[in-house]
């Protein structure tokens, strides 16, 4: 895409939270299936192979795809978020129009030294752009960033 | 609550006669229980004497629970804030500060009205059960807190807006003697109201004679019927036979199709009756209703875009509607209706006076990328494609009916498809230093003109077909409204972005006057 500045990518860590969560999510259907397939009621393999399949490439290939096409560049005035893998977005929001900050941290992306930065417009459409899997001093360098520049720009 | 400062302001109730108002729009909640009631013990004559002292124990309750809540809420005008102390079990202490107040606006409702009170609202963008509201206060100390409230926020050190220079210097009495910027006589409201016609109303009321029709006297769908009730006067109309029943399907699409212009005059003569915009120092004024009177100021920089529409029949005759997008709600929706029904040319002056331009023709205007509009009639025509073959396959095997009706998605396809044409021909965007135009829609198409400064992020989104065949979306983020430009040659696309993008960075959300 054009507008090419280098994006910085997000962090290693964020690929593990991805398949984490992945997997959490696919645990569910990985035991129904196993259930299935224990009741014999199609000839082995018909539910537990796909559906294995299926979560393999969820919880290995996906995660990687989604951590290479996200990517944030911190401006001088500005913050743009990339994302997307089949539908691309990319946001620039001016520091100037930040009403407020968020630094967030759920209990895996604690676990992983991780976090996420949210910032929050008073626009309807892209009310909050959210930016995950920062390292937690980086986000909170980022934020100290953007404050300081929201206030300087205020005075 | 520790007194901050000495000009805290003194605590203040509101109008005792507002309890009047309470009591009485407290009855009306009670008044449907005690019928009810009354209905189902209407055998039981001795039950139906314990109604009344329930009435009166109810209408005593509710006028007790409003007198104490009345006591206890006080409200303060203090140096930098207004503030609320309200509860009568739990207290409440709510500080508004002016900054943030948006606008003051006044409403009356028809029993309101009878006793001189009105209800202040402050809308600080929060939205709906969030707004500080104070009901009923004296027309009179309303005024006065509207007042209170635009001295303390054009105040000293005020920002000197870029759309303020105009009035700049006048004098504060000038502002009575100005006509408005645009009114609504009765003619025109009437006028208004036929062009809305609702569609909806007719849906409903149709269900309705449906749902309830053992109500009415006869039975609206039996044609035959119809016949006979025709044969008495219009005797003659019994020798037409089956066009007799023609007449009468006519007639109750004739009933419904009165019904809704009907409801769109009552319900448009009793929103914007005596509808008029007055251009004050800071804003604009707009007062407006039959039975329930509002009077809403806006201040002028607070205006984030503009919206003009118009519908399909109307513009056909000239006519067309301007909003202002703003963060303050207006009866619930987002934008503030300034001239609902206008000439192209009476809405120039009140752009102007927002400090907006106009739309104009010679704007070096754009359109949408022609790959965005092939691909999307391509889409539009391969799924009703689809549709058509299912269709056609189905009935060819079963045989119910003639496999000719596939041609019916076929052709639907085939118009939306041809849709995507005119789309592509009278869709169009702009953008100058100042402001970004965008046009929407072909049949009733709405215009939005956005301040280029005012606007609060940019996003190009592509999905994979538009990645493929180079062109994007634009989203902005608009305060109070959204704004987006579909199907954006890649090139122009980004090109946009950049150049917004780089005037909002120039000026701090702050400094935005």
């Amino acid at each position: 895409m054009d507008d090419r500045e280098e994006l910085t990518a997000l962090h290693p860590n964020h690929v593990k939270v991805l398949r984490i969560a992945a997997a959490l999510t696919a645990l569910p259907f990985v035991i129904g299936s196993l259930v299935l397939e224990v009741a014999d009621l199609l000839p082995r393999g018909a539910f537990a192979v796909p559906v294995l399949l299926v979560a393999g490439f969820l919880i290995v290939r996906v995660p990687l795809r989604r951590h290479a096409a996200r990517g944030y560049a911190m401006g001088e005035d500005r913050l743009r978020v990339v994302r997307g893998i089949l539908f691309r977005s990319d946001t620039v929001v001016p520091f100037g129009r930040v009403q407020h900050i968020d630094v967030d941290q759920g209990p895996l992306e604690r676990a992983y030294g991780l976090a996420t930065l949210t910032l929050h417009t008073a626009g309807n459409h892209n009310a909050s752009v959210a930016l995950p899997g920062l390292a937690e001093e980086d986000a909170r360098a980022m934020r100290e960033t953007i404050r300081a520049r929201i206030r300087r720009d205020t005075m | 609550m520790t007194e901050s400062g000495a000009e805290q302001g003194q605590a203040r109730r509101t109008e005792p006669v507002g309890l009047a108002v309470h009591a009485a729009t407290g009855l009306r909640q009670v008044v449907p229980a005690l019928l009810a009631a009354g209905f189902v013990l209407r055998d039981e004559g001795r039950w139906l004497l314990a109604l009344i002292p329930l009435a009166f124990a109810l209408l005593s309750l509710t006028l007790g629970l409003a007198w104490l809540q009345w006591r206890r809420l006080t409200y303060r005008v203090g140096a930098e804030d207004i503030r609320v102390e309200s509860g009568v079990l739990s207290r409440a202490a709510r500080s508004v500060p002016y900054e943030r107040i948006q606008d003051v606006s006044l409403e009356q409702g028809l029993l309101a009205r009878l006793f001189g009170l009105v209800e202040v609202r402050f809308e600080t963008g929060a939205g709906g059960q969030d707004e500080l509201k104070l009901a009923f206060l004296r027309e009179e100390e309303g005024e006065r807190l509207r007042e209170v409230v635009r001295a303390q926020k054009d105040g000293p050190g005020a920002p000197a807006g870029e759309t303020e220079g105009e009035t700049e210097g006048r004098a504060e009495g000038e502002i009575e003697g100005r006509p408005p910027i645009f009114a609504m006589g009765p003619r025109r409201i009437v006028l208004f109201g036929l062009f809305e016609f609702s569609l909806a109303v007719v849906a409903v009321v149709a269900g309705l004679a449906q749902q309830f029709d053992f109500l009415l006297p006869f039975d609206l769908w039996d044609f035959d019927a119809w016949e006979e009730r025709l044969a008495g006067p219009g005797a003659w109309l019994s020798g037409l036979g089956q066009t007799a029943q023609v007449v009468g399907g006519t007639l109750a699409v004739a009933t419904f199709i009165a019904l809704g212009v009907a409801t769109g005059v009552i319900r448009t003569v009793l929103r914007d009756w005596g509808f008029v915009l007055e251009r004050t120092n800071k804003g604009f004024r707009r007062r407006r209703g039959l039975l329930t009177r509002t009077d809403v100021v806006m201040p002028a920089h607070r205006v984030q875009a503009l919206t003009f529409r118009t519908g399909v029949i109307r513009r056909r005759f000239g006519w067309h509607g301007l909003k202002f997008v703003s963060l303050a709600q207006d009866a619930g929706a987002a934008s503030h209706d300034v001239a609902p029904f206008a000439r192209w040319g009476e809405l120039a002056p009140i752009a102007r006076a927002a400090g907006f331009a106009m739309p104009a023709e010679d704007l070096d205007w754009h359109r949408a990328s022609g790959r965005y509009r092939l691909d999307s009639a391509l889409l539009a025509g391969g799924l009703a494609g689809a549709i058509a073959l299912a269709v056609f396959v189905a009935l060819s095997l079963n045989g119910l009916a003639s496999p000719l009706f596939a041609l019916v998605p076929l052709a639907a396809g085939a118009i939306l498809a041809a849709w995507q044409w005119f789309l592509w021909r009278f869709e169009r965007h702009a953008i100058d230093d100042r402001w970004l135009y965008a046009r929407r829609g072909w049949l009733a198409p709405r215009t939005d003109v956005a301040s280029r400064v005012k606007l609060h992020s940019v996003e190009v989104v592509a999905g994979p077909i538009a990645r493929r065949r180079g062109y994007a979306t634009l989203r902005l983020g608009l305060a109070g409204g959204s704004l987006e430009i579909p199907g954006l040659a890649h090139g122009r696309a980004w090109a946009l972005r950049g150049a917004i993008a780089e005037s909002i960075c120039a000026r701090d959300f702050s400094r935005l006057a």
